[in-house]
């Protein structure tokens, strides 16, 4: 089963955002880590680079499987998580911790069109 | 219904229908329409014998006519030692496919990352791939990734002075990639280098392809051009000739970020035209924008040093129309051509093939100019092996005098121009025996 | 095939002043190589082994031993076509009044390679219903990617310059969906019937003035023959789009049925399989492309030709779509492939197909007790199984690839199609014995026997093989790709 976290909203695309204050951290879910299997490499944008809700940013890579990763908010990139390019791992270990990108809010008001945990975990049931 | 190729008896041919309920072959294919099956024999030649089959290739043989080669133009006339025929010839490299299953492959793969690790040498950069198609489609590839790693921009600059044969393969693929190609333009047979300035600067530059040697055989000059692509954000692409690199300065050192070209100045037959084998190598942090298979160390279970296929998420068969390149396989065989070449000669040998290059070239060049009928095209450039000269002969009917006496004199390259190429292969004799002929022709 | 590795690298066997090569002296005096001005010489060195001949020749032969071909047992890849590769075509195609022939001589010094390029491109033609091929691709890749320019320059030779799109169904091989975006279209998918088949309905709904074509295999990659081919042929040239035919499985449809008959408008063919020329361990190839009667002057450039004397010559055309290679493609392999429909003839390359098509059923009917069959249809040269039918041990098809290896058998095509969770894909050409069919089942049938009695046995599979599950993760996480690499990773 896998693990959902409260207080996070997520996308369709199984990402993640975390809200702090103006910013958000975005990542992949638990769920989309395990469909994947092991993380050996993270495309990640630049910082400065702009993000798009709904629009593509990076992509995840296993040994048989890429994933592209699409924004689940718009705004500025402010940081990137550097720590995966040494270890991408970390991702499988836990998704949460391990956001891929901060990002500037240009529209806090974006993340209503996300589900909560709820509603989440209702989606990945099959 | 018997033949070497098929092994089936009648009598296993009924009991193979017996299981599949089926009476006779063709009810095999009872699902295919009646109005689309095939029902007459294919309009071919009757089948031949090995006998009737060698009789009929050798005859076709003796309508071609060898001829001492003085050309080059991308494809070269090197030698090949006896050895590396018959290591490509051992049937468990011949006749294995691409190495999925890396336990019973792992000869393919160890002898693409050893081929990975020379072109990376040869070429002074940090990592390659298992190689491509030829130097002409690995240079389209390198301009796609020029505009994959930018991301957002479309334009790629590309010298005047590359062979015309690899700037139509790169046009093809910009126009129906839909990027905007643009000339930098050619000034005394080399690359104007005001005019690369110029439009390196516009801003929108994803890439810049230059070659060394370039068609005319000219080394050119880089100094500083890397360095100005990185001030625009843009990739330096250099294309190559292979063998010269082991004298001339490699695109590493010119500080260029990928280098592409052809593997086939390295002891491939010429075999009117190919195969050969492209080669794309670049920096690391390059690796993951790479096109084309790639081969990686690692350990199996019991801890054994190990080959295998790696980074295929970058590729098409999990990437789809996503991936950077739509290449799936490798040029292997070829592979392994330049890599049992490059085993044998090494770094002197290597040497020494481009000094006796450069030697014939520079004498025959002389020569050439002294008879009066010849000048450089280029006066005042630095030439390896291959070179460009204007000339007051009828080159049409000058090259079919020497087809005549055995030789092939060069390539002709405008009306009043010549490109000539001489390798370890030419003895003073043959040249001497053209010189003779220049000497004699009057039209 | 060895079971002990060798795994030393050529590297690791130089010593300081060993020589490999011999070449000749130099004759011109005067003329030396110091003359190219300091800045444009090579400065740094570079690291290429220092060794003698025979321990090169030794070397590449211990490394073989670690490899597996067709000559050395049954290799039943499917979508791959691993037939026996004649030997007497490698001696034609090494006839040196061929292989030392410049690209650029002229054309009546090569009339006998342009001779073979010629009655090649027309074989083809004929065996695919088709007017005229070009054969400069070097690859099944090269050749799609080819096929879809040929299709664009036709649309837009009529101002057409709309139709961007390129229908795929859901089951293609990656490869259809990259060369369509290399060639700057968009890729539709359609979806597949429960019988693996397209679904007509979900085609119509994509047809209209934006297809540029549709691509296409037949039989498709389950094996399975589009019966509806007529029908969509029609469709699909209603709405003004081309057929495009992926030559990968054609194979299973020498002598039965042509793609030019069943409507197709562009295709290519893998000389590598259908035609016999070895894979080399990925290539080279060549990948052909042939297209009917109006489209001829939209194939790239250059074309040979026959003039009214019978004379071949290289023209170029300004309506072709641009040039795909600097010459004319893999020459040598074409020689092959000549020297292989000449040696076969009319008489028996009407049986490729339907010997092919009857082992890939035998076996099928073989296992399907044992294997699940989730599309029990005759099939032609290939067909899926997704994984055993006994699942509950856990044992994957991956498992089941590995063991195969123990027991000397290259593993079929694994985890492709997608349409299935644990495709294992089979495909034995036409010259594999009732024999070695038999001996293949017998052992499929033992290995799935094995994984419900000795599971984790079967897991931990291969047991003999020279290495055993490198791990890919690590490969890919750390990606060491050269030899200078390896080096520096060791001193770290």
């Amino acid at each position: 089963m896998s693990k959902i976290l409260e207080g996070l909203y997520y996308a369709e695309s199984h990402e993640f955002v975390k809200i702090e204050g103006e910013y958000g951290y975005v990542g992949i879910t638990d769920y989309a880590q395990e469909q994947l299997g092991n993380v050996v490499y993270v495309d990640m944008p630049e910082v400065d680079d702009e993000v798009t809700a709904g629009e593509e940013f990076g992509a995840v890579e296993s040994v048989k499987a890429a994933s592209d990763l699409y924004s689940p908010v718009s705004g500025v990139v402010v940081e990137i998580n550097e720590d995966l390019d040494g270890d991408p791992g970390a991702i499988n270990k836990d998704a949460y911790a391990n956001w891929i990108i901060k990002v500037k809010l240009s529209d806090p008001s974006e993340v209503e069109n996300l589900m909560d945990a709820a509603a989440y975990a209702k989606s990945i049931e099959h | 219904m018997n033949y070497k190729y098929f092994p089936h008896t009648e009598s296993e041919l009924a009991e193979m229908l017996k299981v599949c309920g089926k009476r006779s072959l063709d009810e095999l294919f009872d699902e295919i329409p009646e109005e689309i099956q095939f029902k007459r024999d294919y309009d071919l030649p009757s089948e031949k014998s090995e006998v009737e089959l060698r009789r009929f290739f050798s005859e076709l043989g003796q309508k071609n006519k060898p001829l001492t080669c003085f050309a080059g133009a991308g494809c070269y006339d090197h030698y090949s030692p006896a050895v590396i025929s018959h290591i490509l010839n051992r049937s468990e490299f011949l006749t294995s496919y691409t190495p999925y299953q890396a336990e019973i492959s792992q000869g393919t793969l160890q002898y693409i990352f050893e081929f990975q690790s020379m072109m990376t040498e040869l070429t002074g950069m940090e990592v390659g791939n298992a190689s491509m198609y030829d130097g002409a489609t690995a240079t389209a590839e390198a301009m796609m990734m020029a505009i994959s790693a930018a991301k957002k921009k479309n334009k790629i600059l590309i010298s005047s002075t590359l062979n015309p044969n690899v700037k139509a393969v790169v046009e093809t693929y910009a126009k129906y990639q839909g990027v905007s190609l643009e000339y930098i333009a050619e000034n005394g047979g080399m690359t104007d280098k005001s005019d690369f300035e110029l439009k390196v600067k516009s801003g929108d530059v994803a890439g810049v392809i230059v070659a060394s040697p370039n068609y005319y055989g000219i080394l050119e000059d880089y100094t500083g051009w890397a360095d100005l692509c990185h001030e625009q954000k843009a990739l330096l692409v250099m294309n190559c000739q292979a063998s010269a690199l082991g004298a001339i300065k490699s695109p590493g050192e010119w500080g260029a970020d990928i280098a592409a070209g052809d593997g086939q100045s390295l002891g491939i037959p010429m075999s009117f035209g190919g195969p050969y084998v492209g080669f794309l190598c670049t920096k690391k942090a390059l690796i993951r924008k790479m096109p084309g298979r790639v081969v990686g160390a690692t350990k199996d279970v019991n801890g054994k040093r190990s080959f295998v296929l790696t980074l295929q998420a970058r590729e098409q068969h999990i990437r789809r129309e996503k991936a950077t390149s739509n290449i799936c396989s490798n040029q292997s065989l070829m592979a392994l051509y330049v890599t049992v070449y490059l085993a044998l000669m090494g770094a002197k040998g290597l040497k020494e093939v481009n000094e006796l290059g450069y030697s014939g070239a520079h004498y025959l060049a002389e020569q050439l100019c002294s008879t009066g009928k010849f000048e450089m095209a280029y006066p005042g450039t630095t030439f390896l092996n291959e070179f460009a000269v204007n000339t007051t002969l009828n080159i049409d009917e000058f090259q079919a005098e020497c087809v005549k006496q055995g030789i092939l004199a060069g390539v002709k390259i405008a009306d009043d121009k010549m490109l000539l190429c001489v390798t370890e292969m030419r003895s003073k004799a043959e040249i001497d025996k053209l010189v003779g002929i220049v000497k004699q022709f009057n039209a | 095939m060895n079971r002990t590795f060798y795994g030393n690298l050529i590297f690791e066997l130089g010593k300081e002043g060993r020589v490999g090569y011999s070449l000749p002296k130099n004759e011109f005096a005067g003329y030396d190589i110091n003359g190219i001005p300091e800045g444009l010489k090579r400065g740094n060195d570079m690291m290429l082994p220092e060794v003698d001949e025979l321990s090169v020749v030794r070397h590449y032969t211990n490394m073989s031993n670690n490899n597996f071909g067709v000559d050395t047992g049954f290799y039943p890849l499917g979508s791959c076509t691993m037939k026996y590769n004649p030997k007497i075509d490698e001696e034609i195609s090494s006839l040196t009044s061929f292989t030392s022939l410049h690209p650029l001589q002229s054309a009546d010094t090569v009339q006998g390679a342009l001779e073979v390029y010629y009655n090649l491109q027309k074989s083809l033609s004929e065996i695919a219903g088709l007017s005229e091929f070009t054969l400069n691709p070097f690859a099944g890749a090269h050749g799609e990617l080819t096929g879809l320019m040929v299709i664009r320059a036709y649309h837009n030779s009529r101002g057409d310059y709309k139709r961007v799109n390129v229908i795929v169904p859901d089951s293609a091989h990656g490869t259809n969906p990259a060369s369509a975006a290399v060639c700057g279209l968009k890729v539709v998918q359609v979806k597949s019937l429960a019988d693996g088949t397209i679904d007509v309905e979900d085609l119509k709904a994509h047809l209209d003035d934006t297809v540029a074509a549709i691509m296409m295999t037949n039989p498709n990659t389950l094996g399975i023959f589009e019966r509806n081919i007529p029908e969509i042929a029609r469709l699909v040239h209603d709405c003004g789009g081309l057929l495009y035919y992926d030559g990968a499985n054609l194979n299973a449809l020498l002598g039965k049925c042509r793609p030019g008959d069943m409507g197709f408008d562009v295709m290519h063919i893998n000389l590598h399989k259908t035609f016999s020329t070895p894979h080399g361990g990925g290539g080279p190839g060549s990948g052909p492309v042939g297209v009917r009667e109006g489209l001829e002057q939209f194939l790239p450039n250059p074309h040979i030709k026959k003039d009214s004397a019978g004379k071949f010559y290289i023209d170029s055309d300004e309506s072709a779509l641009g040039a795909v290679s600097a010459f004319m493609g893999n020459f040598s392999v074409m020689m092959k492939a000549y020297s292989y429909i000449l040696t076969l003839g009319k008489e028996n390359l009407k049986y490729v197909g339907p010997f092919a098509t009857l082992n890939a059923n035998y076996i099928k009917d073989s296992l399907k007790d044992v294997y699940e069959l989730p599309i029990d249809v005759v099939c032609k040269h290939e067909f899926v199984f997704d994984g055993l039918k006994d699942k509950s041990k856990g044992v994957t098809t991956m498992n089941v690839a590995k063991r195969l290896l123990d027991y000397g058998f290259h593993a079929p095509t694994i985890y492709f199609p997608l349409l299935f969770h644990e495709s294992l894909m089979i495909e034995p050409c036409e010259n594999e014995s009732k024999s070695t069919l038999d001996g293949f089942i017998s052992v499929m049938k033992k290995i799935a026997q094995e994984a419900a009695e000795d599971p984790e046995m079967v897991k931990a599979a291969p047991h003999n093989t020279p290495v055993c599950r490198p791990d890919d993760t690590l490969a890919a996480t750390h990606p060491i790709v050269t030899y200078r690499e390896m080096l520096n990773d060791n001193d770290a």
